[in-house]
């Protein structure tokens, strides 16, 4: 299976050392323009960055000068404060916690808990139960949403958070699929020292595996938190008035009626992407090792 | 924890089947409540008219047959496979083109890489509105820098025929994904079969076509696979850059915005057509399931497998 051909646990060989007889000079050209390149594709990706940036610190004269400018003549702070007393920001943006939070906490309980019974004990049904997992991976989420609103409609839960939190207690494939990956390879000795030990399956599970695991968990939690704090269908189909708006869906508040208020706007998306931002720059290794192993983006 | 009740092996056996179902519990029911039963149950209301009021009515094929006479629905697929055809290969291409540089041997690779990856993990709102103002005709910033390289200046987001390249260009800005896990495939390349190929007298583009490329095929297949089915399944960047009050049924100038997924939802939540929506969603099912298969049955042509 093309998946299992990818998934190559050990961290990748380092560069090869770079010839040292090349002529110095040619070395050099080459250097620099391995530099430049890389600076110029870097700087398509950062453009649109820098709008968002500049454009939220613009003042509505720079926001709508033609020809339009990247810097602004005066940075002002005023789309900040617009943006969080023009609308329930600070309750989108609780909301937007509240469902990261519990969504994290029971990714972290369900699925380690699965991969480990996956992985590394032995009981009838295991490779039928690992198939329902390989296969929803690539499920269409289109197949089951009808289905599962009319359901949520039915027990009166539609406008309230529970659809979008419970789903996260019971497992989701691709991270099942991740840790199974990452249990695969802890030595069985630990777990046949716990048996020695009298110790129950779920007592092992709790203080001799997990504590191997910390560097997967990370990787699902900050998986988990960065699809939870950017999901947008869900919180659109099950949230349906303002006082539970999460963030993503918040945002159309400011397509007002007579145009965009595009400072405020910038402002708000800038503060929306920040913790995102800031997640990825301190867990960067475990962004790198989850995508490497998996092919998730 | 002082005594160590002595285990026989056929009730420890038991204990690790009980323990192994046991801990697995979540997930079967988690299968069998949210995506077995539904795909079940949504195959039975793709027979039936269903508008969420009045229990499911029985009409057997009549939803896929008028599927199959309304515009809108034939519009939703020419869109679609717009993103999927030219989009996918497109962002494929580019990934790869931006790994290999990611792969020269300078300082400061892990920088670079961040900046490359960064847009992936923006909130797919924040990144559309963004487009949506970077794309604006009279204010965007884009058409500000395509006048200084000399380029035209199209209307984007106005202009039917531009629509569909602003999508496609808002997700090439997210391959940061696709160009990490070619990195990560660049970078297990075996140095000998370079240092083979150098002493044969290979040039770079021959390195590349009979040393790199081979190894790279089973993460392009893969990639491959992802990436038309997330493309099949376009529905946020549509949605976001159509977005309109007084409008829920919008689908951009002259319906070119209209996504698959987004007809679906609207068929759903704002026609309250629950059967046709139904017969779209397996309809999309089949189509993602047969695509898959015929990529990979041609994979057998182009894909190599090392002798790991």
């Amino acid at each position: 299976m093309a998946v299992n051909s990818l998934i190559r646990p050990e961290t990748p060989t380092p560069l090869p050392p770079i010839s040292r007889r090349r002529p110095r000079r040619r070395y050099l050209g080459r250097k620099i323009g391995h530099h430049l390149i890389l600076i110029l594709i870097c700087s398509a990706f950062l453009v649109p960055f820098a709008v968002m940036i500049t454009t939220a610190f613009k003042t509505p004269q720079d926001i709508f000068r033609v020809p339009p400018k990247l810097l602004p003549d005066r940075w002002v702070l005023s789309n900040f404060s617009a943006a969080v007393r023009s609308m329930p920001f600070l309750r989108y943006l609780a909301n937007t916690v509240f469902l990261v939070v519990l969504n994290v906490l029971g990714t972290m309980i369900s699925c380690p808990l699965v991969a480990y019974s996956l992985a590394k004990l032995r009981w009838r049904g295991r490779n039928v139960v690992f198939g329902t997992v390989l296969s929803t991976m690539m499920l269409p989420s289109q197949v089951t949403f009808i289905p599962l609103y009319l359901l949520w409609d039915r027990i009166g839960a539609v406008g309230t958070f529970w659809p979008l939190i419970i789903p996260a207690f019971f497992g989701h494939p691709f991270y099942i699929f991740l840790l199974r990956q990452f249990f695969m390879g802890v030595p069985d000795s630990l777990r046949e020292a716990g048996l020695l030990d009298g110790a129950s399956e779920l007592r092992i599970y709790l203080q001799v595996i997990l504590p191997q695991a910390k560097a997967a968990l990370a990787t699902v939690a900050i998986f988990q938190f960065v699809a939870t704090w950017t999901d947008f269908l869900l919180p659109l189909i099950y949230l349906n008035t303002q006082s539970n708006y999460t963030l993503s869906i918040g945002l159309y508040n400011f397509f007002g009626e007579h145009g965009v208020a595009w400072g405020p706007l910038m402002a708000a998306c800038l503060i929306f992407t920040l913790p995102a931002v800031v997640i990825f720059m301190v867990a960067q290794r475990y962004f790198v090792q989850g995508i490497a192993v998996t092919g998730m983006k | 924890m002082a005594d160590h009740p002595r285990v026989t092996a056929p009730s420890r056996r038991r204990r690790v089947r009980l323990a192994g179902f046991g801990f697995s519990t979540p997930w079967i029911i988690g299968f069998l409540l949210f995506m077995a039963g539904p795909i079940f149950v949504s195959l039975y209301y793709s027979f039936t008219e269903f508008n969420l009021f009045q229990p499911p009515k029985w009409v057997g094929l009549e939803n896929y047959a008028a599927l199959f006479g309304d515009p809108k629905f034939l519009r939703s697929i020419v869109n679609t496979a717009v993103f999927a055809i030219i989009g996918v290969p497109l962002g494929l291409v580019l990934a790869l083109l931006v790994a290999l540089s990611l792969n020269f041997p300078v300082r400061g690779q892990p920088l670079y890489r961040a900046i490359v990856y960064l847009p992936a993990i923006v909130p797919v709102v924040t990144a559309t509105y963004l487009w949506r103002w970077v794309f604006n005709a009279q204010y965007g910033y884009l058409n500000v820098l395509l006048g200084h390289l000399g380029l035209p200046q199209p209307n984007w987001l106005v202009d039917p025929f531009w629509t569909r390249p602003s999508v496609i260009i808002i997700t090439l800005w997210g391959i940061g994904g696709t160009a990490v896990i070619y990195l990560a495939a660049l970078q297990q390349v075996p140095q000998q079969l370079y240092e083979a190929a150098a002493v044969d007298g290979a040039n770079a583009w021959h390195r590349f076509r009979y040393v790199t490329w081979p190894t790279l095929t089973p993460v392009t297949l893969f990639q491959l696979i992802m990436g038309m089915i997330a493309a099949l399944q376009i529905f946020a960047p549509t949605f976001l850059l159509t977005q309109d009050r007084n409008n829920a049924a919008s689908g951009g100038p002259g319906d070119t915005l209209l996504s698959y997924t987004m007809y679906l939802f609207q068929n759903a939540f704002v026609f309250l057509r629950m059967g046709q929506a139904a017969a779209m969603a397996w309809i999309l099912f089949l189509v993602i399931g047969a695509l898959t298969v015929l990529i990979l049955l041609s994979s057998r042509r182009w894909v190599h497998y090392g002798s790991e």
